[in-house]
């Protein structure tokens, strides 16, 4: 309990209230420290008030004094300045221009502009840049379809599957300037439907032909070597010896990767020529949008940088 | 408002502090005292300004570099991967402290404690500009008038820019000091800078201007739990009662016990009380009722005590350097007890390893972090890929040209993302790299370790490696 001096003599400060004659009250007021804390945090609101948003009034609130500006840059590349009342969001904006972080990478940026991809590649900085920043990018723009790390999806079902670009296997060509265009115009891959041309054992040669150019343990010789003919339809865009052509995307169909169905996966040889034939019965549609629009070209030459590195071209 | 009469009195909570005002006096502790401050003042205030050339790197010889991640210590630097040292070095000051207190006492409280030495230069500030104790006392029951408001707002004034430059040398030692000097008062400076400077300029003021003693008494841990440290044999600040009381107490100068054979006829004490001893005393404690927790231990009352006992030609040491044991049965014993042999072990053993420490600070350390997404790839050509991220951190002043080596996994391709063949990690720098590794499909590979190696083509140290797994089905 706390005494103010001029009670030390025995004296003990009351409220004045008297009840039943002589029920008094003692004074015992809060300590002072304790007191102008408390004055210190209204003083604090009120200034709080006046800076920041705080009340609401009407269907809008006070904005206060308290201001950001940030720079905002319009479809025509033209800049203009913005200022808003304090908002997490104009700060966020502004942290985004002008933020330690945010410097550095327009640094970097810079550096890499007028750089050759061949130059960028040659100086691990420069690259460790490009792939870190292309790997942001590739998070906003195409994990959804080609997973997060790149690894795309291979399904049974060809409409649900996503080519894989860490493998070395490249459909459309793995250049930096081929990837780009890729990257900015879309693609549009398609494979005619077969079904009509080839059905019942007509169409399984085909498929054992197929699965025999990878050299898929368990097949059919005897059916494979009947198929051979029927794959003249075929060669004109996987090439006669069905290595495929990049320049108009026809999958090589040789190697050991495969692209739109999980033939690896396949329990058995029948599975993976059921595998086939449909795909040979129903073609291939396959579209992956174009992000010219979205992506400026320079943020498209750091994700083929990104991209061409994951499979170690 | 009005009162009632209250029968039983509350007691006071606290004491209200008598200011102290300690008399000023010469000899060989108050010159250990000032030499050892003038030398850690000329550490502390210049260290910051000292110039150190580095490769890379501030030229400033001591920097704690916060946002750069660094402490430069001359030509150690530290970094936030060897931050164990910080440890070790509180270790080392721990057992340190053990052994100075178990052997001589609160040494450095009386000598070395910073609230000692600011309170020291507090005073003595107060020394020149208000005179010794008793101008002091009497400056103090003046009346508030030109010469007291005068005096005291120049004591103030200068402690305050002791304090603040003080402050500001403190925050020299987190930035590039002649840089910060600058943008410090062209008002540029980051906002962490005036505000370092303004709390240690207001602690410093407070706690060496007007709180003094009651830090040591009311505050400071160490005067609580250096006391469990002393034995009998520890060196203590001592009043010889024996001496000094006699049989028949202290008693002043008088006549009939002016000379020291008519004193000790009379079976009185050496001790004149003089009072000297307390008038010197900066915690404003009596040394004669003994071992106390307010003795800082500075050694200022042998010095008084001494100054008086020489003036009237008897032999010093009324009060002196003794143990408890010693002022009991007046033998000496001897230093080497087992506890300051066993602190004294504590700390040779952590200094070394404190040593140990520094000079094997790894030159370069990698991390290797293995691509999960996706854990594995089927080639073309039907082997397998892995891929991880390289992490390596060059600590030295020097670039670092590495290879790097892959072992546990059978016939391994190994490269490096843009063909890189030998690593070059610039001096003090950190490189990422991205490392494929395949291995042919048919060679039975399967989930298993495989081990990073890198190799310095100079041979200045040897191959560091790190573990990790080679994942397939």
């Amino acid at each position: 309990m706390s005494q103010t001096p001029e009670n030390k003599k025995g004296q003990v400060e009351t409220t004045g209230h008297v009840w039943d004659g002589d029920l008094r009250e003692y004074n015992n007021p809060l300590p002072r420290w304790w007191l102008w804390a408390f004055y210190g945090t209204i003083i604090f609101a009120v200034v709080y008030w006046i800076l920041y948003p705080s009340w609401p009034y009407a269907d809008t609130y006070t904005k206060g004094l308290e201001t950001v500006s940030f720079t905002v840059q319009d479809k025509d590349g033209k800049t203009s300045t913005v200022t808003e009342h304090w908002n997490s969001r104009a700060l966020f904006n502004k942290d985004m221009e002008s933020s330690p972080s945010a410097l550095a990478q327009k640094e970097w940026l810079a550096k890499v502009k007028d750089m050759s991809f061949a130059q960028i590649a040659a100086n691990p900085d420069t690259l460790n840049f490009a792939t870190s920043m292309g790997h942001a990018l590739f998070g906003d723009s195409c994990a959804a379809c080609h997973g997060s790390g790149g690894q795309g999806v291979l399904s049974q079902n060809p409409d649900g599957s996503y080519p894989n670009l860490t493998d070395n296997n490249w459909i459309h060509g793995d250049s930096y300037e081929k990837i780009v265009s890729d990257i900015t115009n879309g693609i549009h891959g398609s494979m005619p439907a077969f079904g009509a041309l080839y059905k019942g054992d007509k169409l399984t040669d085909l498929a054992e032909y197929v699965l025999s150019l990878s050299h898929q343990p368990g097949v059919n010789e005897e059916a494979a070597n009947r198929g051979k003919s029927s794959f003249a339809t075929c060669a004109g865009c996987h090439g006669a010896n069905g290595m495929g052509n990049q320049m108009i995307g026809a999958p090589n169909l040789t190697d050991a990767v495969w692209d739109f169905v999980d033939v690896p996966g396949a329990k058995n040889i029948d599975a993976k020529v059921k595998l086939v034939e449909g795909v040979i019965d129903h073609g291939l549609q396959h579209q992956m949008p174009k992000f010219g629009e979205r992506l400026s070209p320079e943020q498209i030459r750091l994700l083929a940088v990104y991209v061409r590195q994951l499979g170690g071209s | 408002m009005s009162s009632v009469d209250l029968l039983e009195q509350e007691p006071e909570l606290y004491q209200p502090r008598e200011p102290i005002h300690p008399k000023s006096i010469k000899g060989r502790f108050r010159r250990f005292k000032t030499t050892i401050m003038m030398l850690a003042y000329a550490i502390f205030f210049l260290l910051p300004w000292l110039r150190w050339a580095r490769p890379v790197g501030p030229d400033q010889a001591v920097l704690f570099d916060i946002p750069g991640r660094r402490f430069y210590i001359f030509d150690l630097v530290i970094h936030p991967q060897d931050i164990f040292l910080l440890g070790g070095f509180l270790i080392l000051a721990a057992w340190l402290l053990f052994f100075v207190t178990g052997l001589v006492g609160r040494a450095f409280c009386g000598y070395f404690c910073f609230q000692t030495l600011w309170t020291d230069l507090f005073m003595k500030v107060e020394y020149w500009v208000q005179g010794d104790r008793n101008k002091r006392l009497k400056l103090g029951r003046q009346p508030w008038n030109l010469e007291k408001i005068g005096k005291k707002g120049l004591t103030l004034l200068i402690w305050t820019a002791i304090a603040f430059w003080t402050g500001f040398t403190f925050t020299a030692y987190w930035a590039d000091t002649p840089q910060l000097f600058v943008s410090f008062f062209t008002m540029h400076a980051v906002s962490a800078a005036y505000i370092t400077t303004g709390i240690l300029t207001a602690t410093t003021l407070v706690a060496a201007g007007f709180a003094r003693e009651q830090i040591c008494i009311y505050m400071c841990p160490y005067a609580r739990f250096q006391a469990v440290m002393f034995d009998k044999e520890t060196l203590l600040v001592s009043y010889d009662a024996q001496r000094g009381e006699g049989s028949s107490g202290r008693k002043p100068l008088q006549k009939g016990l002016m000379a020291l054979e008519e004193r000790h006829a009379a079976g009185t004490g050496d001790c004149i009380d003089c009072n000297l001893c307390v008038q010197v005393c900066p915690t404003g404690i009596d040394i004669r009722d003994g071992l106390q927790l307010a003795c800082i231990s500075c050694g200022l009352c042998i010095d008084a005590c001494d100054e008086i006992m020489t003036k009237r030609g008897w032999p010093d040491g009324l009060i002196r350097y003794a143990s408890e044991l010693e002022i009991e049965t007046g033998t000496k014993p001897s230093l080497l007890k087992f506890r300051t042999i066993g602190y004294g072990v504590g700390t040779l053993l952590v200094s070394a390893l404190m040593i140990y420490g520094v000079l094997s600070i790894k030159p370069a350390d990698f991390s290797v972090r293995q691509v999960r997404q996706p854990l594995f790839v089927l080639m073309s050509d039907g082997s397998i890929q892995n891929n991880y991220e390289l992490k390596i951190n060059n600590k030295e002043q020097t670039p670092l040209d590495l290879k790097l080596e892959v072992e546990g996994v059978k016939n391994a391709e190994v490269s490096i993302s843009g063909g890189f063949k030998d690593l070059h990690i610039p001096a003090d720098g950190t490189r990422n790299y991205h490392v494929h590794v395949r291995v042919p499909g048919s060679s039975g590979v399967s989930r298993q370790v495989i081990i990073f190696k890198l190799i310095d083509e100079q041979g200045k140290f040897p191959p560091i490696q790190q573990e990790t797994s080679f994942n397939y089905k």
